[in-house]
């Protein structure tokens, strides 16, 4: 009988545990986000900027949007990992568990387009029109985020992917006159670093490389056959395509031993151990921020930057974008939040300090210098194009496809196979 | 009733877990196999039932193919080199070394740290920069003249150099399971050996290995298990990176990158069945000796 007693307990013991870790579970998510000691409304932001330089940026948004809204807490949902791997695969199961933040970071463009297709987004163009921001952002740079006339998400910034970095001593000492211009050059420049033995082009992981391939196709095929690859029925079977690829791979030949991630790369340049290296604009905040956030070089003698070889004139952009997910606990702080990101006082803020320069065009000139000046100058003047790599162009599972594509081909270097890879990757995807 | 007192408290202590298990194992392993045949290869499409259809078409993929290679180099030397390395311990431990307690702590060490701390030092240590770039076990071998190698990131073995931080993990522990089965061997056994005449290699070749048979099976399935399911290491150590690539890695691109859920049921189905050929024999065998005791 005893026996008995203690089994039957032991089980009711063990079932009621299960309840309760389940009950805890639940409250726990409910409570997390929207409720708050002082009668305040939390508004969850949920974004990868943990960085030096990014998390500086997003705390003095941050601070704007307290001032301005003495009702709503602001809380930070970041997950540390660059170009947000992570945090991307921690939103998803957000998403679908049904419990989104209230707004969060995605690349502008095509990125989106999953969430989109999901239903996870609201239309934003009602927030658009009130705030007249089809006016103060680049109609070029409206069109290439809209999605059949509607507009998902806010552009806090503008990154350049096409920037050619590179150490002006090395340049001289292998006979290098300057910058190169065209693709030609670029790789007469190499061969002449590699007489030399030192690194002609130094690359990361394998992302970098589909970086630097997005560089090469605009290098290689111009603005115009550039975007057209994007549309639908695009062919990416032409001869152009077959020698901007065969660029790609005789520039690749001059690749050093690939680093661990973009920063050695770019360090390589740094320390005069690389002649070049092809990598977004958030290299320079690494390459001129003094030590522990970056490098503390000097630009123009230390490093020194142009266009992307066969690029100049146009932009290669790519944007960070706050959204407002369906189903929002506070919504009406996601638009709060989302008024702050979109106005010149909350991206004059954010964009000094992350490095990059404002989506907006009436931004304040003056607190943009150095590299952020040539580059605010570029951005009102020149073409545009979307990044690959970072989100514009192509939507999440076409860029997977690419980015198996390209380190497929870092094995067997097989032009042919990889274009028809890319053809196939455009087929598959393209909408 | 006084049947059921003598089977009913032990049916009750473990219904909570057969109801977990059942679920949490069983029943998500069915959902997965089910997802794995349909066609639902985004997340907004509801998913039709296309039978096997998506375990073939992988085999069309390049990158398949490579994984599951990479799977195999992995495997095969990280079995070998864990089994063949911690036996070696084991064997030395076991002929009486002076302070050995302290020994046997240091080679069981590593497991407690987890896949992704040994694959962050690791990374460092097997970093692919020679000469002047050269740190880590590079940087060692460039100064006693050794040949530097591209680790990780050779082409042709880079898988292999993969499995090296995975050795120095769980070799301690398969020393201490052969350190138990050494134990095992009753003394009585090796006495009638020498006394018969066999040498010291004779006693360890004739008497000790055939004992240790079943230690070495299970060090095997759990060595293998681990192996075909490797996804922390890799990543820890390279990314998602199709040099490294590895069918738990490409499972995961597969879900949170290209948003097909269904292919990355597929892929995780093909990890169960591979890790179920290595299984099922053992508890069939298991079950046999259970009975046949």
């Amino acid at each position: 009988m005893r026996r008995w007693l203690v089994a039957a307990s032991i089980t009711m013991v063990s079932v009621l545990g299960l309840t309760a870790c389940g009950g805890g579970g639940g409250e726990q998510t409910a409570q997390s986000p929207s409720a708050d000691s002082g009668g305040k409304q939390q508004v969850e932001v949920f974004s990868w900027w943990t960085g030096p330089g990014e998390a500086d940026g997003l705390a003095a948004m941050r601070k704007i949007f307290e001032d301005k809204n003495p009702t709503y807490t602001f809380f930070d949902a970041a997950v540390a990992g660059g170009s947000g791997d992570k945090a991307k695969a921690l939103l998803q199961s957000k998403l679908q568990a049904g419990t989104p933040p209230d707004t969060f970071q995605g690349h502008a463009g095509a990125e989106l387009q999953g969430y989109i297709k999901a239903g996870n987004l609201e239309d934003l163009t009602s927030l658009y029109d009130e705030l007249k921001l089809k006016e103060v952002f680049p109609a070029q740079l409206v069109e290439q985020i809209s999605v059949e006339g509607k507009i998902y998400s806010v552009p806090v910034n503008i990154h350049r992917s096409n920037v050619l970095w590179f150490n002006p001593a090395v340049l001289k000492e292998a006979g290098v006159a300057g910058a190169p211009k065209t693709i030609e050059e670029f790789v007469a420049a190499l061969e002449k670093v590699k007489a030399k033995g030192k690194v002609p082009l130094s690359i990361g992981s394998e992302w970098t490389v589909t970086h630097l391939l997005e560089s090469v196709l605009l290098g290689s095929l111009g603005t115009d056959a550039y975007n057209a690859l994007f549309k639908p029925g695009a062919d990416w079977n032409s001869p152009q395509v077959t020698t901007a690829l065969q660029n790609f791979a005789k520039i690749m030949e001059y690749a050093g031993d690939p680093q661990d991630d973009w920063q050695p790369a770019a360090k390589q340049v740094a320390d005069g151990e690389a002649a070049f290296n092809i990598m977004g604009d958030w290299a320079y905040g690494y390459f001129h921020n003094p030590p522990e956030g970056g490098l503390g070089k000097k630009s123009k003698t230390d490093f020194d930057w142009a266009p992307a070889p066969g690029t100049e004139g146009t932009y290669l952009w790519l944007s960070d974008s706050f959204t407002l997910p369906k189903g929002a606990k506070n919504r009406d702080g996601a638009l709060a939040w989302l008024k702050v990101a979109a106005s010149k006082e909350g991206q004059d803020a954010f964009n000094p300090k992350k490095g990059s320069i404002p989506a907006r065009k009436d931004a304040d000139q003056s607190l943009y210098t150095d590299y952020l000046a040539d580059a605010l100058k570029d951005w009102s003047s020149n073409k545009l194009a979307g990044s690959i790599q970072h989100g514009v162009a192509v939507n999440q599972p076409w860029l997977a496809a690419i980015n198996e594509q390209v380190g497929l081909f870092l094995g067997t270097k097989d032009v042919k196979a990889l274009q028809q890879g890319l053809a196939d990757a455009a087929t598959a995807n393209a909408q | 009733m006084r049947r059921a007192r003598t089977w009913l408290p032990g049916l009750l202590l473990v219904t909570p877990s057969i109801i977990l298990i059942g679920v949490f194992v069983y029943g998500m392993l069915g959902w997965n196999f089910r997802l794995a045949m349909t066609d639902k290869h985004d997340e907004v499409s509801e998913g039709e039932f296309v039978g096997l259809q998506n375990f073939i078409d992988i085999w069309d993929q390049a990158r398949w193919h490579l994984s599951v290679r990479h799977a195999i180099v992995f495997t095969v030397v990280f079995v070998l080199g864990a089994l063949v390395l911690g036996w070696l311990l084991a064997f030395l431990m076991e002929k009486g070394i002076r302070g050995e307690g302290t020994f046997r702590a240091i080679y069981l060490f590593p497991m407690a740290i987890s896949f992704v701390a040994t694959g962050i030092v690791w990374r460092w240590l097997m970093n692919s920069g020679t000469d002047e770039r050269a740190v880590g076990l590079n940087r060692l071998f460039d100064a006693i003249g050794l040949p530097q190698w591209q680790w990780f990131r050779d082409p042709d073995w880079g898988m292999a150099a993969m499995a090296l931080p995975a050795i120095w993990q769980m070799s301690g522990y398969v020393m201490a399971l052969f350190l138990a089965g050494f134990r095992g061997v009753p003394e009585e056994l090796r006495e009638a050996a020498r006394v018969d005449g066999c040498n010291e290699w004779g006693v360890y070749r004739h008497v000790v290995l055939p004992l240790l048979r079943p230690v070495t099976l299970s060090a095997l399935i759990i060595l293998g298990h681990i192996s075909l399911k490797v996804f922390d290491l890799i990543v820890a150590v390279s990314g998602k990176q199709i040099i490294t690539d590895v069918p738990a890695v490409f499972m995961w691109v597969a879900v949170f990158d290209s948003h097909d859920p269904a292919k990355g049921a597929t892929i995780a189905s093909y990890i169960v069945l591979s890790v179920a050929i290595f299984v099922i024999p053992y508890l069939i065998w298991s079950v046999r000796k259970e009975r046949r005791q």
